[in-house]
This record gives structure tokens, sequence and C-alpha cells, in this order.
């Protein structure tokens, strides 16, 4: 049932400043055809996270945990054999896909490379299937934007081909790292149209990487919210939404402008201070320092996930929704 | 000065830039004849995907850019062509935030530097009175006034922006003029600035010409919308009105596209989802810009092929640029609008 199984995955940089705890034992697990959203601010450890599982983190990374997928250990296995998972089985798509694309050589054998090397198919065979991909993603006239080169593509179009480039393999997870941020509203829309589409009808599971709460409430089953590292919160996508536990959770939901009714504009929900540094992560709850709820208790111990409802799991001496709920 | 005269006023402004070179020649079309006033204490949106040329605008209000045709009048003054020089003492008048505060604050200028430098360079103050009224402003904005002598690499991005926040105010401008100030920030923080851009407004009652990406922050923060397309502007009206009901197929576009975060009201929105991409600048479409986009098309065809749609009001202070619109007795409505409002 579970696809990929995480059990206490914990990365450590070790700088001249001391080392700095950019995940502290994070678990979860990913079902099949699942889209699991993993949301937080800058620094919270959510891309980190997941490039630590396909080891694509520099050697200065201390990384430690178990990563289960298919009968193995993703953190433990040899390079040779992880090399035929990742990008086969597991795929990754970035958040700039100017970046992530060499400019050099059209699109259509960036694609055909992948089919070439990971699947052995002759050149004409790559062709063919490069084309079909296109049209998967939705290109318009994808025989000739195969021949073109990424400068001659638009943003969500440069997207696109890089989403089909990560199904090339028909992976069995596709992780997606910010996969709309730098693309505008109207573009948004169409990708994430695309993402339900792909887990629907290749039933590829999902995990989506994003600081935007909106992205999550639109195709999300399943929520982990991440802070300074550590999950907070996890929760089907309803319940998290309808009921958020963590004071950080509720102050997220809070900041966000919505469309209000009628009546003068509601102050939106601030949190005060700032993300702690990673380095001197504290014996205490990371966030009580800027948290309403906090007391003796969330500065001297780490609170553990607990199950507040079924399936529903919080990291908070006091876990429930604001009373005072603004905006 | 009589009450009547708005802060701002800009009448058929166009930016043009010529393009020579790696193959391409031409010019770009980035602004092309835009028009709207800004009243004292209003509050406008500028809105827009990116090439709509929203910063454009901001840059020739400002005077960085100098307009290739129209005019920029500031409290009634005609600003459109003054020289560096003749600008210096308006710059008292108007003053603007930046997308980035990583590179908008000068890297070896301490915070209080940064701050009191509009005061100093205008002539307004010196000495112990210019260090009480930074440390002033700094109260204001809510940074401790010990962050004076930091740099601004030492700072984070919500406390630069407020660094930001406190030198565009130091001179209490009548025009404010703020290009994406909360695109760059994590959530979080991007509502602490924005409550505190609301509680300055409330305070100093100056003009805001507020240009951004996100419709949820400009229906939190604004008094009226310009909704921008590929150089034009194809709606404006009153933030409330134009949330209860878009008119231009664009904007109804735009804003069936915004994630809302609620799982229960996002999922059950009707989408629109836009064909293609905007077209370049370099090479307009014909007639209507938005013609080779739009899902109307087919009912606005030949004349939105032939004749550039004109900024008509259909309702109290809404204007739209839509063939359709102006037609009497039709609403291009593409969705239910009481779906988009939820």
């Amino acid at each position: 049932m579970s696809l990929l199984t995480v059990d206490g995955l914990s990365v450590r940089f070790d700088t001249d400043d001391g080392p700095v705890h950019a995940v502290d034992r994070l678990s979860f697990s990913l079902a099949e055809r699942e889209v699991l959203g993993v949301v937080g601010e800058s620094g919270c450890g959510k891309s980190v996270s997941f490039m630590a599982l396909l080891r694509l983190l520099p050697e200065t990374a201390v990384v430690s945990g178990r990563a289960e997928f298919d009968g193995v250990d993703l953190l433990t296995i040899p390079s040779s054999r992880l090399r035929r998972v990742r990008g086969r089985q597991i795929a990754f798509v970035f958040q700039e896909p100017m970046t992530s694309l060499n400019p050099a050589f059209k699109v259509g054998r960036q694609i055909g490379e992948v089919l070439t090397r990971h699947l052995g198919l002759s050149r004409g065979e790559a062709e063919r299937r490069t084309v079909e991909l296109l049209d998967l993603v939705r290109i318009p006239a994808p025989d000739r934007r195969a021949r073109e080169y990424p400068h001659q593509l638009s943003g969500g179009m440069r997207q696109r081909v890089m989403i089909a480039m990560a199904l090339a393999c028909a992976p069995k997870i596709l992780i997606a790292d910010e996969p709309t941020t730098a693309l505008d509203v109207t573009i948004q829309a169409g990708i994430l149209d695309l993402m339900r589409d792909i887990r629907e009808r290749l039933g590829t599971a999902i995990v989506l990487i994003t600081h935007n709460l909106g992205v999550v409430a639109d195709v999300a089953d399943r929520v982990i919210v991440m802070y300074a590292g550590r999950k907070a919160e996890e929760a089907p996508v309803g319940d998290l939404f309808a009921e958020p536990q963590h004071p950080y959770t509720n102050g997220l939901l809070g900041a966000v402008p919505r469309p209000s009714v009628e009546g003068p504009r509601a102050r939106l929900r601030e949190i005060p201070g700032r993300v702690p540094s990673l380095a001197e992560l504290p014996g205490a709850c990371a966030f009580a320092p800027r948290c309403p709820r906090a007391d003796e208790r969330s500065r001297s111990q780490v609170p553990e996930l607990r199950e507040v409802r079924p399936n529903h799991l919080v990291a908070c001496f006091h876990p429930g929704p604001d009373l005072a709920q603004t905006g | 000065m009589n009450d009547g005269q708005p802060t701002l006023d800009v009448v058929d402004l166009v930016k043009h830039f010529p393009v020579r070179g790696l193959g391409a020649r031409g010019v770009v079309h980035a602004v092309d004849g835009v028009s709207f006033s800004i009243a004292p204490g209003e509050l406008l949106g500028l809105v827009g995907e990116s090439g709509s040329g929203k910063s454009t605008v901001a840059n020739c209000v400002i005077r960085l850019l100098e307009p290739t045709s129209g005019t920029v009048t500031l409290r009634g003054r005609d600003i459109t062509h003054l020289s560096r020089r003749e600008l210096r003492p308006l710059r008292r008048d108007m003053h603007m935030v930046f997308q980035d505060p990583y590179s908008s604050l000068d890297p070896r200028m301490t915070s209080g530097q940064i701050v009191g430098e509009p005061l100093y360079v205008q002539g307004l103050m010196r000495g112990t009175e210019l260090d009480r009224a930074v440390e002033a402003l700094f109260d204001r904005v809510g940074l401790r006034s010990e962050l004076r002598s930091r740099y601004p690499h030492e700072l984070s991005g919500g406390q630069r922006q407020r660094v930001g926040l406190a030198r565009a105010l130091s001179v209490s401008p009548k025009l404010l003029i703020a290009d994406e100030p909360v695109s760059a920030l994590d959530v979080s923080v991007q509502a602490s600035i924005l409550n505190l851009l609301g509680d300055l407004q409330q305070e100093f009652g100056f003009s805001c010409l507020f240009i951004t990406h996100d419709l949820a922050t400009v229906e939190y923060l604004c008094d009226r919308v310009a909704v921008m397309y590929l150089g034009k502007i194809v709606e404006l009206a009153p933030t409330r009105e134009l949330f209860a009901s878009p008119t231009h197929p664009y904007t109804q576009a735009l804003l069936s596209a915004a994630v809302v975060p609620d799982p229960v009201i996002q999922r059950a929105r009707t989408r629109i989802v836009l064909e293609g991409d905007i077209p370049s600048p370099l090479d307009p479409p014909t007639g209507c810009r938005f013609r080779t986009r739009c899902p109307l098309e087919p009912q606005s065809a030949p004349l939105s092929h032939e004749r550039e749609p004109a900024l008509v009001e259909v309702g109290p202070g809404h204007h739209v640029a839509c063939h359709l619109a102006s037609r009497s007795g039709f609403t291009p409505a593409l969705v239910d609008t009481a779906e988009l409002g939820a």
C-alpha cells in the first residue's frame, strides 16, 4: 500500500559555525496515487528533505534515517542501484525551468536522452515517444516544439517540458519542488490541472513541495506542514484547513489575505518574530519563541508528534484551532 | 492647491523600447496608451502578469524612465519631461518601494543612513535632529532602534522591507509607489508588511500606486484596481465592484485562476484556463490585444481583429475595454461571478 516510507530522516550540515540541523527526524509515508503537499516557509527543510532522499545533496550533508522504496533503503543502496531508481522510478521537477534545461540543446533531444539512457530506446523510437510525451503534457504542435530550443519556449511551456521529461520513464513518484512558483497565475492553473491529470491517467504519486497554501488546497490529498526542519502537523487536506491544530498552521492560514465579506478591512494575522536559526536547535519547541500558546513546557521540551484525530498528527503541547480566527 | 486635484494624473502614457541586434529589430510596446488618476489618500492597485507593462508604468511615473509620449502630472505639475535636476525637489513628493529588498538597499550604508538619506539629500535635516527623526521612523515601522547601525545584509527580508518603507516615508511623500513590495517575502512576513502599509497609509494619508500580480493582496489593500494586459488597461473599477462583477474576459480568467487557501471552495470553483501564452510585445495582435487568447473571440470577431476596444464606462466608475462589454445589454460572462467572489 505504502509506496515510500521515510523513517527518522535527519540532515545535518557541519559548518564553520557549528552544525546546522536542516531536517530533524522526519517520518512520513506516501501511498500509491497520492498527492502529498509539503508546506513551509523558506528554510523549513522541505526541499532539503527530498533532495536527501535521492542523495542529491553535497557530501558535506550528513544524512541519517531510512527511506524504504520498493524493498530497498534509498539511503544505503549502492549509487549504481540508486541511479536506476532516480529519474526512472522517482523523478524530480524543479522550480526554475529556465536553469534546469540545457540552453544549447533542442528540447526534444533532452527528453530523448532520458529515453535512450534509461529505457534503451533507439533514436527513432525515442523521437516518437518524445512527441507523445509533449502531447501528454498538452503542448500544442508537439512535433514542432520538440525541434525548438528552451529559449524559444515560454516559462509555462518550459515547465511542461520538464514535467514531460520527468514522466519519460513512467515513474511511480513525481517530486515537484515549487513547480508553479515562477509562473503567472493563469499559467499556474494549467500546470495544476496537468498534475491532477497525471495522477488520474497515469496513477503517479506526487509530492508537491510549496509555500503556497492555495496550491495545496487545490490539489493535495494530504498535507505536511514543516517548521524549522521538523514536521509540525500532518493531516488530510480537508481536516488541515477546517481544523488546523498547530499554532503555526493557524498563523499561516490567518496570514493569507483572502476575499472578504462586506465590512471594513480586517487585519491580517501576523506571526511575530522570525524563523529560528537552525544552528541553535534548542531542546524545546522550535516555534515557542513566536507562539501565543507557549508555556514553560514548550520552552524546555520538544513536543513529539501525536495523533489528535485519525490521521491527524501534530507536534504541539497545546493543539487546536484558534478560537479567535481573524480574516 | 485646490482639493479636487488628483495626486497623480496619467494620460495616454506610452513607453516603447527600440530593439536592435540579435536578428531582431523593432519596437517593444511595453506600455501603449495608459490613463488613470489617483486621488489624495487613494490606493490604486495595478495588476497584471509578467510582461503586462505594470512595472514600466511605475518607472515612468517615478521618472526612472522618460515616457515616449503622454503626460504624467504630479499634483498639477507636468513632470513628463523634466530633467534630473528639475525633478530633484519633486523627489520629496513621491517615493518608491521596490520588490527586492536585497538589491534595492545600498550594502555599504547602515540602515540608519539609508533611512535618513532622503532627508539629508533634500537638505531638510542635519545632525541630532536627523538622528531623532530616523529613530522615530524606525519606531514607526516597527524596527528596534539599535538596528540603525546594522548593514542590510545583517537584516532579514522583512526587516529590509521595513527599512525601505521607512526611507520612502521619511520625507512624507504625497505619493508612494510600491512595486511588488511583498512578493519576495514569506507568507507570515508578507502579512506584517501589508498590515504596516495599511496602517501607515491611514496615518500619513499618502496616495499609493500598488503594483502586484497577486489579486488577493489588491483586494485586501486597495480602493480601486486597474488590470493590465500587454501594455493596456483592460479594466478599471472600484475594488469591490471589480471582484463582484469582473467584466473583461481576461479579468474573469485571472480571478478564476487565483488559488484560494480553502480546499472546499477551491475545488468547487470553475476555472477558465487560457490557451497559449501572452503574445510578444514586439508584435502585439491587431485590434483587441486579448483576442488571441480570448474564449469569446468567436463572438467578438471580426470587430476584435479590426478595431481596438476603447476603455468605456459600463457602470459607476467601472471601465472596461472589450467590444462585447460595450455592446448594450451583453455581459461577457464566462463563469458565475458570484462564485468568484466566494
